[in-house]
This record gives structure tokens, sequence and C-alpha cells, in this order.
């Protein structure tokens, strides 16, 4: 055991978990204004992985040019997901809404294997690494955490700095008081909707840039968004932030005491215990 | 769950004005009646094609028909419910493998494992509502299949298969398929009379006053945790004998088929295709949902497009016709609600 190998893999799960921040983020919000539990999360973390990797490809573009891209296409696509599938059941039981996230999460796996196969594909980037050591830290991570930093911010002034933000925030507090002050809610619910289908995108679009990816990719993240959210809080979009750094932090650590496999059993369990005993997450207040 | 104040209060209503009697009604009888005749076909025809498709098919109905004890009646939603097909299948699986147990004593004893662990789990777990219910069964489904994944006894993520010696003690593999027929033919028609009779018992009374308003049903003398957690070990068993005969058929076992959270989500489908929380709903959902899957797995026009079908069918279903089929039914004719569960 030695404490460079540890700083180095803790160095390492840290970076990645800013990453994971974000696509909690999304998970989180809209379960907070709409309570609604997205489940083609993750198949669209998958679709703003192929997003970057398309526009990269096809059109030629710099990769880090077509996140934002890539931010707007997940806003878009999730304000029409929002009008075509979760509007008309928005005030059905959570079963209803789980039902119709995940009809929707198997029309994109479905499309998305004929459209791009199962072959895992790669981004070539290479951004050069700063080595000290056995402590390595690659461009394209340190790029990574410093646009998930730009996103949670970015997040952070909508929501509080900006007059949507606040009715954004008035609507997940109370729906119809909202709509007696003149909030247009249903045109609110779709944009928070699409906020947070637009931080999954981004999540994805940056995960590209570290690793190979097929269109069943999203599953992995979107588990790990549910551990995160539940670390968090569901409906905290800071707590995720901080849920998803922690994340990558004990992966970071945990794979150099365990071997890696037993990682998910520890996360997993964490996950149904915090359930248990703290449902409003590890920062909520205490039920 | 899609029950309005109003229906579901005409329906409770009902339920006390005629007496709860646990006699069996002919309707009861009817179902047990056609599943029997569509077992039969093959072992009359003697079709080991026809076989292995009926295998399937009462598959699907046990699963979408004990699921749907746990979220049609209680309302409690178990996303990760084929924990315990896997689970059962597993510790089956491994009896069978290392101590030659018969397939009947591997599977009971399997079934009274995973109902124990139901138990064990349902405790804590069904103290949450809602939405963070549905997340922790998938946690814990996640949390198994990570797990098996690792052990080594139950062979890691390789998974486990039989040599050619286990089914030499059926007398070959031809008959090991027709014993698992004749296994799975039999737990559907238990988890069909189950499914029955707690729709029928005053159990089912109590489950259904939770769906509706656990609060509620609570003030009325009902101790919630107490069925809640009989209904989610009740439901338990079924998808544990399934998965011990299912797996005992395929000769091997890994995590990931054992463990498959779309396998799990896709007999939720089912349940809401037929109609939630009726007798008759899981079962023509697991029927008419498996035929669709093999129909358009077989179709060359729509092979590969299948799971995007199934996704816009489920979406129209729960845009559109929310009841289910079964739930339909009895809403626009009401006649039907005296002879349909």
């Amino acid at each position: 055991m030695n404490l460079e190998a540890l700083l180095a893999s803790g160095i390492d799960g840290l970076m990645l978990g800013f990453v994971y921040g974000i696509a909690a983020m999304g998970l989180t919000l809209i379960f907070g204004v709409m309570r609604v539990i997205n489940l083609a999360h993750g198949p669209i973390i998958a679709l703003g992985m192929f997003s970057v990797y398309l526009l990269t490809n096809q059109l030629g573009l710099n990769p880090y040019l077509a996140i934002p891209i890539t931010v707007l296409l997940g806003l878009a696509f999730g304000m029409v997901m929002y009008f075509v599938a979760v509007n008309r059941v928005i005030n059905e039981p959570e079963l209803t809404t789980l039902l119709a996230t995940f009809a929707v999460s198997l029309i994109i796996i479905g499309l998305g294997t004929v459209a791009f196969t199962t072959t895992p594909r790669a981004l070539d980037v290479n951004l050069g690494a700063l080595r000290s050591g056995q402590i390595t830290v690659l461009g394209t991570k340190a790029v990574a955490v410093l646009i998930a930093i730009l996103v949670a911010a970015g997040l952070y002034a909508l929501l509080y700095r900006t007059r949507v933000g606040k009715s954004i925030r008035a609507v997940a507090n109370n729906r119809s008081a909202a709509e007696i002050m003149g909030i247009n809610t249903r045109g609110i619910l779709a944009f928070s909707f699409g906020l947070g289908t637009a931080l999954a995108a981004t999540a994805g679009g940056l995960i590209a840039t570290l690793f190979a990816f097929t269109i069943l990719s999203g599953g992995t993240f979107e588990l790990k968004s549910f551990v995160i959210v539940v670390l968090g809080g569901l409906g905290n979009p800071t707590g995720a932030l901080v849920g998803g750094i922690l994340l990558g932090l004990l992966e970071g650590v945990f794979t150099i005491f365990i071997p890696v496999g037993w990682v998910p059993v520890i996360e997993y369990v964490i996950f149904v215990l915090i359930l248990l005993v703290r449902p409003n997450g590890l920062f909520g207040a205490r039920t | 769950m899609k029950t309005t104040a109003t229906e579901s209060r005409a329906v409770v209503g009902t339920r006390f004005g005629e007496r709860i009697r646990l006699n069996l009604q002919p309707f009861y009888w009817l179902m047990l009646a056609l599943i029997l005749l569509a077992a039969f076909i093959p072992i009359v025809t003697g079709s080991s094609n026809l076989r292995e498709q009926l295998f399937l098919v009462l598959m699907a109905v046990i699963l979408a028909s004990s699921v749907n004890i746990i979220m049609g009646y209680t309302g409690y939603v178990s996303f990760g419910h084929i924990v315990f097909f896997g689970i059962g299948g597993y510790i089956a699986f491994f009896l069978m493998l290392n101590y030659q147990v018969h397939l009947v004593p591997a599977a009971l004893v399997a079934g009274i494992a995973a109902s124990g662990l139901a138990l064990l789990i349902g405790i804590p777990v069904l103290r949450l509502r809602g939405a963070y219910f549905a997340l922790a069964t998938i946690g814990i489904n996640e949390a198994v299949r990570s797990f098996v994944n690792n052990f080594e006894p139950f062979g890691g993520s390789v998974g486990m298969f039989f040599n050619v010696q286990v089914f030499e003690a059926y007398g070959g593999s031809r008959n090991a398929l027709w014993l698992a027929y004749y296994g799975i033919v039999a737990v559907a028609l238990l988890t069909v009379t189950a499914s029955y009779l707690i729709k029928r018992s005053k159990f089912g009374l109590g489950l259904m006053a939770i769906r509706e308003d656990q609060d509620a049903a609570q003030v009325l003398g009902i101790n919630p945790t107490r069925y809640k957690v009989a209904a989610y070990t009740i439901s338990a068993l079924f998808p544990a004998l399934a998965g011990a005969i299912f797996f005992f058929k395929n000769g091997i076992i890994e995590p990931a088929p054992a463990f498959n959270l779309t396998a799990s989500i896709v007999s939720l489908v089912a349940v809401m295709l037929g109609g939630f929380g009726t007798v008759a709903g899981p079962i023509i959902g697991g029927v008419v949902y498996d035929r669709l899957r093999e129909f358009l797995l077989t179709s060359s026009i729509f092979s590969s497009l299948h799971v995007a079908i199934a996704g816009v069918l489920l979406l129209l279903i729960v845009l559109f016709v929310p009841a289910g089929l079964i739930g339909e039914l009895r809403r626009r004719i009401p006649i039907l609600r005296r002879f349909i569960e």
C-alpha cells in the first residue's frame, strides 16, 4: 500500500466524479421540479456521447465545440420528450411516469442499436498529460472537470440569478401556487425537463472524450446517477454535484483496497442503506 | 393506481356489499381451464417447438402475475422484482449442480429461500413509498447482480453450467425438458390461483386499501407493514420457482440474464398492458406481450426494431389506455365487473 498510488487513484476518481455529478444533477433536477424519475436518463447520456462523436467525426468539428451544441440538442430533445411522453401523465402516480420515460428509453435504445450498432466507438482526443511520479492527470480529464464546473456554475446562475430560474424554483416548490402567480407552469416544466436532459447529454459528451462507448453505455452512468442522487438527496442539484464527486472519490480509493469487481457491490449496498436510513440524502434534513 | 378516487370507492363499495366469499367463481375455473388446455396441446402433439414457446408464455404469465400482487394490488412498484427470479435460479442451480438435488426439491428450497429473503428485505424497504421504493428495488437487484458477479461459489461472472451427467438422472435431456415444462405449467397454475385467492380475500382487500390510501387503511385497523411484507413475500415465491425451472432447462446460468433489469420491467409492461390490479390482466398481458415479442423478433422487417416498437407500444398504453385491456373492458362494460376479476 503506498500513499502515492492512493493519491493518484483518488485524484483520478475525484475528476471523474465531477462528470458523474453533472449527469446526476440532470436526474435530480427533473425529480425536484416535477417528481418524475427519468428512466431515459442513461440512453440520453448515450445520445450525448453520439452527438459529440458524430459532430466531431462527420462534421469535423472540434469535440469541445461539439459539446455546447450537444447541450442545446439535449435541451431541445428533453422539451420534445416532455410534451410527447410526460406532459399527459404529469399528475399521475410515479409508476405511470416511470413507465412513460422507460418507454422512451426503449425507443432510444432500439433505434440507437439499429443506427449505431453496439460496436464500441471512441473519440480520438489527446490533450497531453501532467505527470508527477505515479500521479498522472490527463488533459482530457482536466478539461472535462473544467467544463463540468462551468456547467454547474451556469445551472446555479440560471436557477438563482434569473427570472426563469425563479419560476423553476417556484414550480418545484408549489405548482398550483406558481400557476396562480401567472407562471406558465407547462412551459417551465418542459424547460426544466430539457435542462435535465441537457445536463445528461453534456455528461455523455464529456464521457465520450474520456472512454470508448456504445449506445448501451449510458446504463452504467444512469445507475451511478441514481446512487449519487440518493447520496445527495433526491431533488437537490448541489447535493448531486457533491454526491458525484464523493462517489468518484470513493471509487478511486476503493479500487486500491478491494478488487474492482466488488466496487459496484459496495456502491449499491450504500445506495440501498442510504435510501433506508436517510431517504433525504446525506445532506438533506433528517426525516 | 389508475383508478380515480371515486371509481375505487365504487369498487370497494360493491365488494363490501356482496360480502367477501372465498368460493371459487366460474371465472377462476375458466382461466384455469384455458391455461390447462393450452398447456396440453404440446403434450398431445408432442411438438417440442410449441412446448418451448408455451414455456416462455407461461413464464411471462408467472412473472407478470406475481409482480402484480405487490404492484397491482398493493401499489408498491417493484422495479427490480427479477431479483427473485435470479436468486431462485442460482440457488436451485447450485443445489442441482453440486449436490445432485432433484429439480423439484431444489426449486422448492430456492422458492422458500427467495421468499425468506423477501421477508427480510421487505420489512425495511417497504417503509419507503413511491419513487423511493422503486429506486430501492432497482438498487437491490443491482447489488445482488454485482455480488453474484464476484461470488466464486456461484461461478462469478462466468456463471455455472451443467455437465452431461446432470440430465442423465432425469433419463436424458429430452425427458428433462418435458419435466421443466410440467414444472412451469404447475407453477403457472399455482401463481394464478394465488393471485385469484388473494384478490378475493380479506387480505387482498386490505392490500387494495393500502394501495388507495395507506394512512386511511391503517386507521381502519389494517397493519400496513404486515400486509405489505406478506404480499412481497408471496410475490417473491413464484418468480424464484420459475427461475429455478428456467435455468434448469437452459443448463446454464449467468448473472446478466438472471438479474436482467429490462426483463423485470417487461413484466411490469405486461401487467400494464393487461390491466393493473386485476387477476386476468397480467395473464393476458403476459401472453400478448410474449407473443408480440416473438412475432417482432421473427419477422424480417421488425426484428432489429423490436425494442423500439415495444417502447412505442408501452408509451401508447401508458398515455392512452392506462387501465390496460382488462381494466378498460371493466370500465366500459360495467356488467363484466361481476365476472372478470
